[in-house]
């Protein structure tokens, strides 16, 4: 089902942990879905004086699809500008990974989330622009969290019991 | 790299061919190839052969009569004929009860047959998956024609009370079916005793090959063909008979039979001894099914924090192979119906293992699973966000 490259971050996976106090996170997915990803964010500064993230850590409850996923969304972001960071999508991933199964591609789409609310947050908490596109996938992540949380609703009210 | 331990945890998803049972099967692919509805001499060959493999059968379940056996190609396709056979025999908008636990085969003929305007209850078990006869009882109505229980669940295991809804079924004059795939050869299953008027079987489930099933139909009770042809099977089933495959049906049934009382022993020990050692072993693990009332093979589980396929494909990197309910393991991204009708929550039910032992599983296979499965756990959950 899944390559070697899939295999080999799945089973030794980079980046994993939190990030204490860290500058910017972001969690996506639901548990009643089967996965979750928290992504944590501490932001530095190159020579140029452009903020990077310094380091970047994930935790991740989901299979072996999301995990490897977030393991190579880490490796991505890890140094790369804010704006960099930013113009990651689910083809990078892919296309690092060379393969994922068609019915995995959603992983990929929740670990470039994941990275994306975790900007979101450290941009917001700041109170620093945010730019557009990054506004507008927010606002998509939001969408989708309640339309998961209605259909699901009973699921998640009998697991707060 | 030195080459990894191979320990086959899946026997309730398909079996290796016993070798005994292949060598059966050998002539009736090669010299003995005849079409068991010809008349000449290679034909009556293969058809002896066939009514061998009914007999062994019909003793089997202890049927009556040799001629209510029918052969199929799997337990999907006997599932089928049984329920849609009966229902398109019977009156439209007639009734059938089903458990909520059944396989995915009875599950989607039975929806199939209510978009064609036929009425059906699922009846929901207990936490532990077991059915009780009195709801069962209590869903009859007027125009109830089946009733169709699986007799061990193939996820976790739990075995139903048969005899007690087949007495249900004799005394209300509703047909009975059960879905025996999981127990025929490894329980004994008496057909009169347990008023059962229709039962599915399979083949690749008990050491025979692929591409055979079986449907035992009570004499007497008639059904609607879903395949129309030729008349075989007693015009059931019409198509040419999958001679070599049957006959190492009836072989593999043989072997099981002759071996149950042992087995079944040796196997619920070693089961047990997993049970035991993983509950012991990780925290935060549960047991699926009932703890007593349960296929001898069969444990299955839920751990906490993580997932299912996460921890199938880390059994994997061990030569171990396993499987699991969870959403991620499956197309449709749902996690398995059984666990969810036994109460279990999504997230529980995703975190699901499935081991199922078989003929060749070792006290050495066990102790190899119980000295890497906490291991695999533990990281698991070193990553996961929950702890």
């Amino acid at each position: 089902m899944y390559n070697k490259k899939v295999l080999q971050h799945f089973k030794s996976p980079h980046n994993f942990g939190k990030i204490q106090n860290a500058d910017g996170q972001g969690q996506v997915g639901n548990v009643v879905c089967g996965d979750v990803m928290n992504l944590y964010l501490k932001i530095g500064k190159n020579k140029k004086g452009e903020e990077i993230i310094e380091d970047v850590k994930f935790e991740t409850y989901g299979c072996v699809a999301a995990i490897a996923t977030s393991s190579i969304i880490t490796d991505l972001a890890k140094g790369k500008t804010i704006k960099q960071a930013i113009g990651l999508n689910k083809d990078s991933i892919i296309d690092t990974l060379e393969e994922l199964p068609a019915i995995k591609i959603h992983c990929s789409v929740l670990a470039i989330d994941a990275l994306n609310e975790a900007i979101y947050n450290y941009l917001h908490k700041n109170k620093r622009d945010i730019p557009k596109e990054l506004q507008k996938r927010h606002q998509r992540i939001e969408k989708e969290k309640q339309i998961i949380e209605k259909k699901y609703a009973d699921w998640i009210n009998s697991s707060k019991d | 790299m030195a080459k990894t331990k191979q320990v086959y945890l899946d026997y309730a998803a398909t079996t290796p061919v016993d070798p005994q049972v292949l060598k059966t099967m050998m002539p009736y692919l090669k010299e003995k190839f005849g079409n068991s509805v010809s008349l000449y001499k290679l034909g009556q060959e293969s058809k002896k052969a066939l009514e061998k493999a009914r007999l062994i059968i019909t003793q089997a379940i202890n049927a009556k009569n040799k001629e209510e056996i029918i052969f199929t190609s799997s337990a999907t396709e006997s599932n089928n004929l049984a329920l849609k056979g009966i229902a398109f025999a019977n009156q439209k908008k007639s009734h059938i009860i089903i458990s909520a636990i059944e396989h995915d085969c009875v599950l989607n003929s039975t929806s199939w047959l209510q978009k064609q305007g036929f009425q059906i209850t699922q009846i929901k078990p207990d936490k532990y998956g077991l059915i009780n006869p009195k709801d069962i009882e209590k869903a009859i109505k007027k125009n109830t024609i089946l009733i169709s229980i699986i007799h061990g669940n193939n996820e976790i295991g739990t075995i139903q009370p048969i005899e007690q809804i087949g007495n249900i079924c004799e005394k209300k004059k509703i047909y009975f079916h059960t879905d025996a795939v999981q127990t025929f050869g490894k329980i004994p299953i008496d057909v009169q005793k347990m008023k059962i008027d229709l039962l599915t079987a399979s083949s690749h489930k008990i050491y025979g090959p692929k591409g055979a099933g079986l449907l035992y139909i009570k004499k007497d009770i008639r059904i609607d063909p879903l395949l129309h042809g030729g008349n075989q099977e007693f015009g059931l089933r019409s198509s040419t008979v999958n001679v070599p495959a049957i006959i190492g049906f009836g072989k593999a049934t043989e072997i099981c039979l002759k071996k149950m009382k042992s087995e079944s022993k040796r196997l619920t020990q070693l089961r047990d001894y997993l049970i035991q050692g993983i509950l012991k072993k990780i925290p935060q693990a549960h047991l699926n099914g009932h703890p007593i009332k349960r296929l001898p093979n069969n444990a299955n589980f839920w751990f906490a924090f993580i997932e299912g396929e996460s921890i199938v494909t880390s059994l994997d990197q061990y030569g171990i192979a396993a499987s699991t309910g969870s959403a991620c393991s499956s197309e449709k991204l749902e996690p398995s119906h059984t666990l969810l009708a036994c109460g279990l929550l999504p997230e529980c039910a995703h975190g699901s293992l499935r081991l199922t032992l078989g003929r060749w599983t070792t006290k050495k296979d066990i102790d190899y699973v119980l000295n890497t499965l906490p291991k695999i756990i533990k990281n698991l959950r070193k990553i996961s966000p929950f702890k």
